[in-house]
């Protein structure tokens, strides 16, 4: 083992000037007050995403709709169906954006064994199909779905990007397309009868959140950072023109997905001196932003949406996510949902749209109880269809979308 | 490797190894006539796979046709990547932005998105698409130009590097010219060839709406590349075998000797890079087509890798490899998707599926230590007159089968893989 | 304030063209001097922290070349095996992930710093040392061309990447590894600890750029004042002679990865304390190419090029972005790359490992 000496000479070398340099800019830091030790006492590890009220398009508080009232997937125990009849759901379930397919998945998951304990002769499957939250992808993917004759509705697809390339393959089959996440605006101009939107729209989250912003927290100074993604792009400007001149063009900036160092654009709204950044993207860029914004010092309120709203960022901010606004069109869990989805899904709590995935996929196993079995009759009954979910009312206008479409704020606390 | 390469095939006493040169042997030594006899049926077997439907080979979990429409597409781009990589020895990192380039042109003359989008002035929509492919494969190829005649001064490793930069630069432009591009939001409703409209296909059998299988969209855009990749490999092999292509093969081989030797390597180079960037831009505005929605996201710096990917494992230099090439790289992943059991024996696909990286990977290392050439190698031919010397070949090796009788000049040398004689021996 | 936008300045050339009036939208890119003019030195201080750690970065990329003449474009997984390296080690010392900083005071916060970069450099070293066993010592034995490295290089990005992907979880009951980045294990609070021209200096930036000019010092004293440094300019000047001269090529090419992933895994350690949620598979792959456009920058197979090309770099990027605005970052790195090359490819110094002095 002669050579290995060496090098760890060296190694032990590198290591002491490594001691000596960081013993003397401890000095420094000591003298400066604080040093590596943290002043906040409140332990993070307490934080969580807290709801805090539920808002329309103009910002306004509106009263949480009763739970109680929830449509219950189990039904009387009498409907009788095919035990073929599936249910699919098309999102990414593998790959970096999995997250939000997997919480509709399991979320319908709760709703389909609730339904299935309960009515012996009507079993209905629930078959995922992984889009990889890829366009072309989704194109693939479509088409089997489609050809699978035992498929009567679909829950998804779940992003707005793969949405827009494979929503015509859904409309030419008369399928049902029950999204319980897509929220690009634009999809429901394109005449998709088949098309419904279980939640708000990106159209409706920016102009509330802002007017929230600006009307009840009476922030004057909003910088609007953007990530590059469809997704960020539109809710970005959404917001930024609802904003009106509380927004600040000149710290307005973009980041792109998968940055970690936020450096120049932290420096941006440090010199602007803003009220409040709001930030338009997803969380695993979210949280090394915010990081870096309290550690540069910049303590204005963060603000994000439906892309931030994970746990994974409170995880992963730590203590700066402390009191940042989310928010999302996403209605909270009930305690028992939560109990519910625990146990189907081993163990694992839901998160973001989870509570949305159980809503649509029991009005979908309303629908196949009342007796349907074919695509174009769901669609129908989806159409006409009105009753309460645990997130909210559901009713549908003639173009796909949400009659009352509200948001919810959350604060990481 | 080296040291067998200077071994002529005649000292190991057999012209040819194992069954693939066998079977190559008897292909060159055929009249053109005879090939394409046997090459037309083939071809065609192989367009009517997804409606043939054969059980295991069609995927599961994703529609074969649009799976093979995939293929199309990247079996293009690699045999545009082989011209450049494979054919004249330079390695392109960044052969994904020429992709782009072709999707975006395609898009931007077409997409009501984008500011320049000419259908709904003078341009009909109808012809949207085919009006707009030669556009892009033009833009595409002086794209190539621009880059290739700075860029080709330098050497290997440089290059591949510049190439990469070239690549991410196309991505970022993309993403950032947000009123040009759309950027991250992308460029939607892409024209498409309106072909076969009826009521029930009321966009035409090309849109994207055209699902149900056999007979949708994915299995009409795989024949058009089928139609289209076969143009490329007659330009390409017309090329290969004039006076580019052996300018091509001597720069691949020894830069220094071939530009001594009289060859304008700087010229041959671009030539290389632009008709690869043309190959390119003409996969792109297919994606473009197909797919009708153009996001700078598709065209990262992984799928530059793939591409390469596809060229390495086929067989550099190899058309007919580098296609085989495509079809793993895109079928394979596709294959696992969604499957449960494989012959009984159950499996989880998806999550094969989901590791495709990671084999890809292994198998680049893999390959690069053991089987450099790649699955199907190219072997040096003569260029010139080669069908009667094939013939003349095989004559030789049927009557003399075993026979240690040297056949003359017939090229076909061992184990040699494109470049790989270049500055080897040094490390 | 002004604002200039290419726009304004092309605006005849817009009127010029009436038919297409989109052909120069407002605003394609704005240039803003004047942010970087008024957040000059903050900038610069940012520049600096971030361009150290592309240097250190950078130090392995130009040792590799300078001796084998290869890019080892698998180093950026090096580094980021690094991050989890020494993240791993501080979950050994019995840190768990948490949203707060721990605090226990200086001396112990500095010593468990220590170990967590001897831990980094430990795996970093490891990784690049069995890299260039399992992957580049069959082809060079069989003297591959340059090419095949590279594709080698790159299918060992993907398998050491997606390893961390997919495997490490699997390995360690997904407590590493994964789609997500690490829970992050805060040692240290960043504090401004003095400011100069509307510049905060935190000590973390302190950290950070005096370490790695410290590793930079030592690295360039080992190369060009040892017995094994003369190796490997020996061996980087002329291989065939050295070998001759009795200077053992094999064991020098190991030196020579080793060190570079030694310094790749203090990099990560760093880079970590700057960004403590940033431990994530892919978090390697754009910065090892912004650390090989440095040691480009500053003369590929130069050790001091490649200081000065991690901090140039740094620096340039982060005016780049004031300017131009903050998503043409990687655009203003990739086109210096791309200048460089094409206008002087050996850099600033100069490639110089082989001719440095003895």
């Amino acid at each position: 083992m002669r050579r290995s000496l060496p090098t760890a000479a060296v190694a032990v070398a590198m290591a002491s000037a490594l001691l000596v340099s960081g013993c003397a800019s401890k000095g420094d830091s000591g003298g400066g007050g604080g040093g590596s030790t943290s002043g906040s006492s409140a332990s993070s590890s307490d934080l969580s995403i807290q709801p805090v009220v539920q808002i329309d398009e103009s910002g306004k508080e509106v009263p949480a709709a009763d739970a109680s009232n929830a449509a219950d997937p189990a039904g009387d125990g009498k409907a009788k169906c095919a035990s073929t009849t599936t249910i699919a759901m098309a999102g990414a379930l593998t790959g970096p954006n999995a997250a939000l397919g997997i919480n509709i998945l399991d979320g319908a998951k709760v709703a389909v064994d609730a339904h299935n304990k309960a009515n012996a002769d009507c079993q209905v499957q629930l078959k995922g199909y992984d889009t990889e939250g890829d366009p072309q992808k989704a194109t693939q993917v479509a088409p089997t779905i489609v050809a699978n004759k035992n498929v009567i509705g679909l829950l998804g697809p779940a992003f707005s990007g793969e949405t827009a390339a494979v929503g015509d393959i859904f409309h030419q089959a008369n399928l049902l397309s029950l999204t319980a996440s897509a929220t690009n605006v634009d999809l429901t101009k394109n005449g998709w009868t088949n098309f419904f939107r279980g939640l708000a729209n990106d159209g409706v989250q920016g102009p509330a959140v802002a007017h929230y912003l600006v009307d009840t927290k009476k922030f004057t100074k909003v910088c609007v950072i953007q990530d590059d993604s469809d997704y960020g792009v539109g809710l970005a400007k959404a917001v930024t023109s609802a904003l009106g001149s509380a927004a600040d063009k000149d710290c307005a900036a973009s980041v792109k997905t998968g940055d970690k160092d936020f450096s120049a654009t932290v420096q941006i709204v440090k010199d602007a001196g803003a009220d409040a950044v709001f930030y338009a993207g997803y969380y695993a860029e979210a949280s090394p932003f915010v990081s870096q914004l309290r550690s540069s010092g910049v303590d204005a309120t963060f603000v994000s949406a439906d892309g931030t709203n994970d746990p994974e960022f409170v995880k992963q901010a730590g203590s700066s996510s402390k009191d940042a606004l989310l928010s999302c069109p996403c209605g909270p869990a009930p305690d028992q949902f939560a109990t519910d989805y625990k146990s189907t899904n081993d163990g694992r709590t839901p998160g973001v749209y989870s509570v949305e995935g159980y809503d649509l996929a029991t009005i979908m196993l309303k629908g196949i109880d009342s007796g349907i079995t074919d695509r174009a009759k769901l669609v129908d009954y989806v159409k006409n269809y009105s009753g309460d979910g645990l997130a909210r009312h559901y009713q549908w206008s003639s173009t796909g979308e949400l009659s009352s479409a509200l948001i919810w704020i959350y604060q990481v606390k | 490797m080296t040291t067998t390469t200077n071994t002529p095939a005649s000292t190991s006493g057999r012209p040819y190894h194992g069954v693939g040169d066998r079977v190559r042997l008897w292909w060159d030594a055929q009249a053109r006539p005879t090939q394409w006899l046997i090459g037309v049926p083939f071809i065609v077997f192989i367009a009517f796979l997804p409606v043939l439907r054969i059980p295991v080979l069609t995927t599961v979990g994703t529609d074969f046709g649009s799976v093979m429409a995939q293929f199309g597409m990247i079996a293009l781009v690699a045999i545009g990547l082989n011209v450049v990589v494979g054919q004249a020895g330079l390695l392109d990192l960044g052969y994904v932005g020429f992709y782009a380039i072709g999707a975006y042109t395609v898009a931007l003359l077409t997409s009501p998105d984008s500011p320049w989008n000419l259908t709904d002035q003078w341009l009909s929509q109808d012809w949207a698409w085919l009006f707009c492919v030669p556009i892009a494969i033009a833009i595409t190829a002086i794209s190539g130009l621009i880059l290739g005649s700075p860029t080709l001064r330098l050497r290997g490793d440089y290059l591949a590097i510049v190439t990469l930069g070239f690549g991410e630069i196309v991505r970022l432009l993309a993403d950032n010219l947000t009123t040009i591009t759309g950027g991250g939001q992308g460029l939607k409703r892409v024209a498409y060839p309106r072909l076969g409209e009826s009521t029930e296909h009321p966009d035409g059998v090309f849109s994207a709406g055209n699902s149900a299988p056999p007979w949708n969209s994915g299995l009409w855009w795989f024949w058009v590349s089928i139609v289209l990749i076969v143009i490329v490999l007659l330009v390409v092999g017309n090329l290969e075998r004039s006076r580019v292509g052996r300018a091509w093969v001597a720069i691949r081989e020894d830069e220094d000797a071939a530009e001594i030797m009289g060859v304008p390597t700087f010229k041959f180079k671009l030539w290389a890079f632009v008709i690869g960037a043309g190959i390119g831009g003409l996969s792109g505005a297919l994606y473009a087509g197909q797919v009708q929605f153009v996001v700078p996201t598709n065209f990262n710096v992984v799928n530059s890798m793939f591409f390469l990917c596809a060229v390495v494992l086929g067989g550099q230099g190899n058309k007919l490899g580098v296609i085989l090439g495509a079809f793993v790289i895109v079928y394979l992943p596709n294959f696992f998707l969604g499957r449960t059991d494989l012959f009984g024996i159950s499996i989880d696909g998806n999550t094969i599926a989901s590791y495709k990286y990671l084999f890809f990977g292994l198998a680049l290392i893999i390959l690069m230590i053991f089987r450099p050439q790649g699955l199907l190698p190219a072997r040096q031919k003569l260029l010139a007159y080669s069908r009667q010397l094939y013939q003349a070949a095989r004559r030789a090796v049927l009557a003399g089968e075993g026979r240690t009788t040297p056949v003359p000049a017939d090229g076909t040398v061992d184990g040699r893989g494109p470049a790989a004689t270049k500055d080897g021996g040094e490390r | 304030m002004s604002t200039l936008l290419l726009s304004d300045v092309l605006v005849s050339a817009h009127a010029a063209l009436p038919a297409h009036p989109l052909l120069l939208a407002d605003g394609v890119i704005d240039f803003n001097t004047s942010r970087l003019f008024s957040s000059f030195w903050s900038l610069t201080v940012d520049g600096l922290t971030y361009g150290a750690i592309y240097a250190l970065i950078a130090v392995g990329y130009t040792l590799v070349y300078g001796v084998l003449r290869l890019i080892n474009f698998a180093h950026s997984e090096i580094f980021m095996l690094g991050m989890f390296g020494q993240y791993a080690v501080l979950w050994g010392l019995g840190f768990t992930p948490q949203g707060d900083v721990y605090t226990q005071g200086t001396v112990l916060t500095v010593l468990y710093l220590l170990i967590a970069m001897i831990g980094g450099m430990a795996v970093s070293g490891g990784a690049a040392v069995g890299l260039e066993r399992v992957a580049y010592r069959p082809l060079r034995k069989r003297g591959a061309p340059s090419l095949t490295f590279l594709i080698t290089a790159i299918g060992a990005s993907f398998v050491l990447q997606e390893f961390v992907h997919f495997v490490l979880p699997k390995l360690t009951g997904g407590n590493f590894g994964g789609t997500t980045a690490q829970q992050p294990i805060r040692l240290v609070q960043e504090v401004t600890v003095f400011s100069f021209g509307g510049a905060d200096v935190s000590n973390v930036d302190i950290v950070i750029v005096i370490a790695a000019l410290a590793l930079a010092f030592l690295v360039d004293r080992f190369v060009n004042a040892t017995k094994f440094g003369r190796g490997i300019r020996a061996v980087a000047q002329d291989p065939v002679t050295a070998t001759l001269m009795g200077v053992s090529r094999e064991r020098v090419i190991m030196q020579t990865f080793l060190l570079g992933g030694v310094l790749a895994g203090a990099a990560a350690m760093l880079y970590s304390l700057k960004i403590p949620n940033g431990i994530i598979y892919s978090g390697g792959f754009i910065l090892g190419i912004k650390a090989f456009a440095a040691a480009v920058l500053g003369g590929i197979g130069n050790l001091r090029g490649a200081l000065l090309g991690g901090l140039l770099l740094g620096v340039m990027e982060l005016y780049g972005q004031a300017l131009f605005g903050t998503e043409w970052r990687d655009v203003v790195a990739f086109v210096i790359l791309v200048l460089v090359l094409l206008f002087r490819p050996t850099g600033i110094l100069g490639e110089s490992l082989g001719r440095a002095r003895a």
